[in-house]
């Protein structure tokens, strides 16, 4: 593989299981006698992901599915408890000192909830110059200058820069947040739902940013959302997670014109469209199960429509049914 | 493409002027007198009390100035030179009005001090233990549960048994037993927000712990701490005034409120009671325009406010 | 035969400062016929969730509904005192929120509740309201409804919550049903079955729905009609096929292109510049003229008044034309 080949980011089995420990009390009733109840949520679930330079995944499921956690393993913000995480083409378990720096600084994640994401306490110069202060990344005379330049790249006049964050709305926010990750130059941009809580209008602005910086810096993305509309418009490849599971994997236009996975078409049709009038509902049955009590084989047999004895029994795996489409699902050859 | 609609600045709408209920609904949004008027009354005992030796008529502790001949004058009552008791003497021949400055001074000393040393150490041992996490949270909380589960005079009068009397040793005294609910408070607090995204935005930054948890989680964190903290002056300032009253507190030639209540405690009975009530109103001022004002204070620095 | 169930007029709803009264709800106009739904359309601070509360005499101070008149079947309800208002809430007119929490109080049970919203308004035994609340919950497609009456909202998912909530409403088979945003906090699949359920209660007990969201796609597959808000007032409303074919103010339609849905993949999506003003930084005038493409001299000296055109009606100086329009 030539250097230009190897993904940015590569998932192999990566497993993301978040135990309660037994606090005192339960530890103390084991000794009695009492067995543990360990309650185990399976968050992520054996997925296999890579990501290539310049390209755009688009990652779409519900809550519960895994995958805001899948996003923060890959930023390295959770330790994945299995499997492996490679950062061009290095795994990041054996990333030390300067290297460890570099794959930090070079996936950011921008958050869901702008208020949430900023610090309410700063200034917005100081969210921005921050980074830059503390990794010596400039010189302290030229960050007044940095600062500038990062607002006027996501569409913020300079006076903003001594604001607080309570001073500016929602679509600003998150501008902020996308120029806070630019500050440190970085190659790779997890995405979580990072329009999901701003208005339509407002969300167009933000969806048209993140193309803008695409085209000039060359991103890669792996953009997280429960909004397919969102999705479809600009992911290059798709995959959907299901339960903690990729249920199917695709390029975007193949996927929505041809979906395969039961869950898949279940979610496309699902998805309000302006285009549809007066529409008869009928929606798939059953709620999202919890991750803590995952059904046994495929995790989706409970609510398919197609479900059979093999689907109650056995978890189907990954196959590629058509050149780069990949699904899960036992109704396949 | 030209709008000749949108050139220059716009103008905005007018607000509506009078509706049936205005007047009503204003009436409400503007009532806060309580806070004005002890605002006014903290800023004029903290005038007196720091400026205690230029407004006393005479220094207490400078056992020279006494004079037991003047001892237990009713208020208003002249002294033998010549000049008023405002608020009469006490058995001593000492100033009520000067020892209530002097006294209103280490009272606020010994509260300010001990709750500032409080909440720094039990802050920092919240923070500590809600982000680490782990072994280092549940031994610095079982350290806490411990100190919290002995009632604080007891501790409080042990300490001082040991160390002896002075302002020094209260203070000392006082810490050991308050920081313990700072820790609480703060781990609570820090337990909630490190949750935030702006904290996992930090650590996506590559920023080290020690800066998360100083520029990013305090501030954002103080917010109980401090309602608590201003809470607790005025109990630290109780705490103290009870220790000095039970005779272990600050030594007898530095007299404090507690002190000052103390020594006329046995004459209340004889119909001297200016002895121990004048101390005891101002007890009581002090500690209510601090919770009132520390209120506000709390308010005020919240920067979504501006 | 009179249907019309409600009907608003000049609305206007203004929040106190010490500087004035900002109107949110700036004369809105609404009607509403048996049965029917209107999608009631907006963004952040367009007012629409303080319409909805208006109507149902839930505003607080410093908010005050300064003037208009609501005709619930021909009854002003801004002339009812509280006793009246609390007659037809939960009654006549029900209402629906956000958050299901908002509804369902966290320490008593369901049954309990439900129970309350029956006996309060009629005197039945206690064995019929209960059997009456089962069957609420079955028709709202909650499994076991015999057992779920005795649990707790927090034993329930987000999506049965808000079912929950939906069976409330119904309890006493009000004539309308006011929806402040119901679906927006639930998954995609999970708001699926909310809407079926929703459609197949007003279809079967002729209840109008009020639908207050900021999706339009919602609207468009479940609503009759619908009414765009922005900035406190109703820039256009009529038929959902109508308004939503070939829309003649400029902001439904910036909205309309603005979606990635009606864009070409990877193309840039059509923005609508500016942000919408503050409560206190309305632009005299039409509101929407700072970010509208076809501001005229005008749009800034006076607020455009309502054209009606047939069911449809718009308030524009400098509308979308006909013949452009349906293109």
């Amino acid at each position: 593989m030539t250097p230009q080949d190897t993904p940015v980011i590569e998932l192999r089995n990566v497993h993301k299981r978040f135990e309660q420990r037994p606090d005192l009390a339960q530890r103390l009733l084991a000794l009695a006698g009492k067995p543990i109840d360990r309650r185990t949520v399976h968050a992520v679930n054996g997925v296999d992901l890579s990501i290539q330079r310049g390209e755009v995944l688009g990652l779409v499921g519900e809550s519960g599915c895994g995958k805001s956690t899948l996003g923060r393993v890959v930023a390295g913000l959770h330790r994945q408890t299995e499997g492996e995480l490679r950062y061009q083409g290095r795994p990041t378990e054996g990333l030390r000192g300067a290297d460890l720096l570099a794959y930090t600084l070079g996936v950011q994640m921008i958050f869901q909830d702008p208020q949430a994401s900023l610090n309410p306490r700063q200034r917005l110069r100081q969210i921005l110059g921050e980074a830059l202060k503390v990794h010596k990344l400039a010189p302290p005379a030229e960050i007044p200058a940095r600062i500038d330049r990062a607002l006027s790249e996501v569409g913020l006049d300079r006076e903003y820069r001594d604001r607080f964050p309570h001073q500016i709305s929602g679509g600003q926010r998150q501008r902020i947040g996308i120029a806070r990750a630019l500050m440190v130059s970085p190659k790779f941009l997890v995405c979580d739902e990072p329009v999901a809580a701003l208005d339509v209008s407002i969300q167009a602005q933000v969806i048209n940013l993140f193309m803008d910086l695409r085209e000039q810096h060359g991103f890669t993305y792996l953009f997280i959302s429960h909004d397919l509309g969102v999705v479809k418009h600009i992911s290059d490849r798709v995959a959907i997670m299901y339960l903690g599971k990729i249920v199917e994997r695709a390029p975007a236009a193949e996927i929505f014109a041809r979906a395969n996975h039961p869950y898949t078409q279940a979610l496309l049709a699902e998805v309000p469209d302006v285009g549809r009038r007066g529409r008869q509902f009928t929606p798939i049955q059953g709620e999202i199960p919890s991750p803590l009590n995952p059904p046994p084989g495929c995790t989706f047999h409970p609510r398919c429509p197609h479900a059979t004895a093999r689907c109650r029994e056995q978890a189907p795996e990954l196959k590629e049914i058509a050149p780069g489409h990949w699904s899960a699902c036992h109704l396949n050859p | 493409m030209a709008h000749p609609a949108q050139n220059g600045r716009t103008r905005t709408i007018q607000p509506l002027e009078d509706t049936p209920r205005r007047a009503a609904i204003l009436k409400k949004l503007r009532s806060r007198p309580t806070v004005t008027g002890s605002a006014i009354a903290l800023a004029v005992l903290m005038v007196l009390v720091l400026a205690a030796p230029y407004f006393a008529p005479q220094n207490p502790y400078d056992l020279a100035n006494l004079n037991l001949l003047d001892g237990r004058l009713p208020p208003g009552a002249t002294s033998m030179d010549g000049h008023v008791y405002l608020l009469g003497t006490d058995d001593q021949g000492r100033d009520m009005f000067s020892a209530i400055l002097y006294g209103l001074r280490i009272s606020l000393m010994v509260g300010l001090s001990a709750v500032a040393l409080a909440t720094a150490i039990g802050s920092m041992a919240g923070l500590v233990a809600a982000y680490v996490g782990g072994f280092v949270d549940t031994m610095l909380m079982r350290i806490v549960d411990f100190i919290l589960g002995f009632p604080t005079i007891l501790v409080a009068l042990v300490l001082l048994a040991m160390m002896g009397r002075g302002v020094d040793k209260v203070i000392l005294a006082l810490v050991v037993v308050q920081w313990a609910h700072y820790a609480r408070i703060m781990r609570g607090r820090a337990l909630q927000e490190r949750r935030k995204e702006y904290v996992e935005a930090a650590a996506n930054l590559g920023f080290p712990a020690w800066r998360i948890m100083v520029f990013h989680l305090l501030p954002n964190c103080l917010g109980p701490v401090m309602v608590f903290a201003t809470i607790q002056i005025a109990t630290a300032i109780a705490l103290e005034a009870t220790l000095s009253f039970l005779g272990v507190g600050v030594p007898i030639t530095e007299p404090s409120l507690g002190l000052l209540i103390a020594n006329g405690f046995q004459y209340l009975l004889s119909g001297d009671y200016w002895i121990s009530m004048f101390p005891g109103v101002a007890l009581l001022l002090l500690i209510l325009t601090i919770n009132i004002v520390g209120d506000r204070l709390r308010e005020a620095l919240d920067p979504r406010r501006a | 035969m009179n249907d019309t169930i409600l009907q608003v007029r000049g609305l206007r709803t203004a929040f106190h400062t010490e500087a004035g009264a900002w109107p949110a709800v700036d004369g809105v106009d609404l009607t509403v016929r048996r049965g029917e739904i209107l999608g009631l359309v907006g963004e952040s601070g367009s007012g629409k969730s303080v319409t909805g509360f208006s109507l149902l005499g839930l505003i607080d101070p410093p908010g005050e509904v300064v003037s208009g008149e609501i005709l619930f079947k021909g009854q002003d309800l801004r002339k009812l005192d509280e006793e009246g208002m609390r007659r037809l809430r939960g009654n006549r007119i029900a209402m629906i929120f956000q958050d299901p929490l908002m509804t369902l109080n966290p320490v008593l049970r369901i049954g309990e509740q439900m129970m309350e919203a029956i006996l309060t308004h009629e005197n039945v035994p206690a064995a019929q309201a209960r059997e009456r609340c089962r069957e609420a919950l079955a028709m709202v497609g909650i499994p076991a409804p015999e057992k779920r009456l005795d649990s707790y909202p927090h034993e329930f998912s987000g999506g049965m919550r808000q079912r929950v909530a939906i069976a409330i409403a119904m309890l006493n088979r009000p004539d309308l049903i006011i929806c402040d945003e119901p679906t927006t906090a639930l998954d995609v699949t999970i708001q699926g079955q909310i809407l079926y359920r929703m459609q197949e209660i007003c279809r079967k007990h002729d209840t109008a729905l009020i639908w207050i969201t900021h999706d339009l796609g919602v609207v468009a597959e479940l609503a009759d009609h619908v009414a765009v808000m922005y900035a406190g007032r109703i820039v256009e409303a009529g038929p959902v096929a109508q308004v939503l074919d070939a829309p003649r103010h400029p902001y439904t339609k910036g909205l309309l292109e603005s979606m990635p849905a009606n864009t070409a993949p990877g193309a840039r999506l059509h923005q609508i510049d500016g942000m919408a003003p503050s409560l206190a930084g309305r632009p005299a005038g039409c509101a929407f003229r700072p970010r509208c493409p076809n501001a005229i001299t005008r749009c800034a000296e006076q607020a455009p008044s309502a054209i009606q055109e047939g069911p449809r009606s718009f308030r524009c100086y400098a509308p979308i034309a006909r013949e452009t329009a349906s293109a």
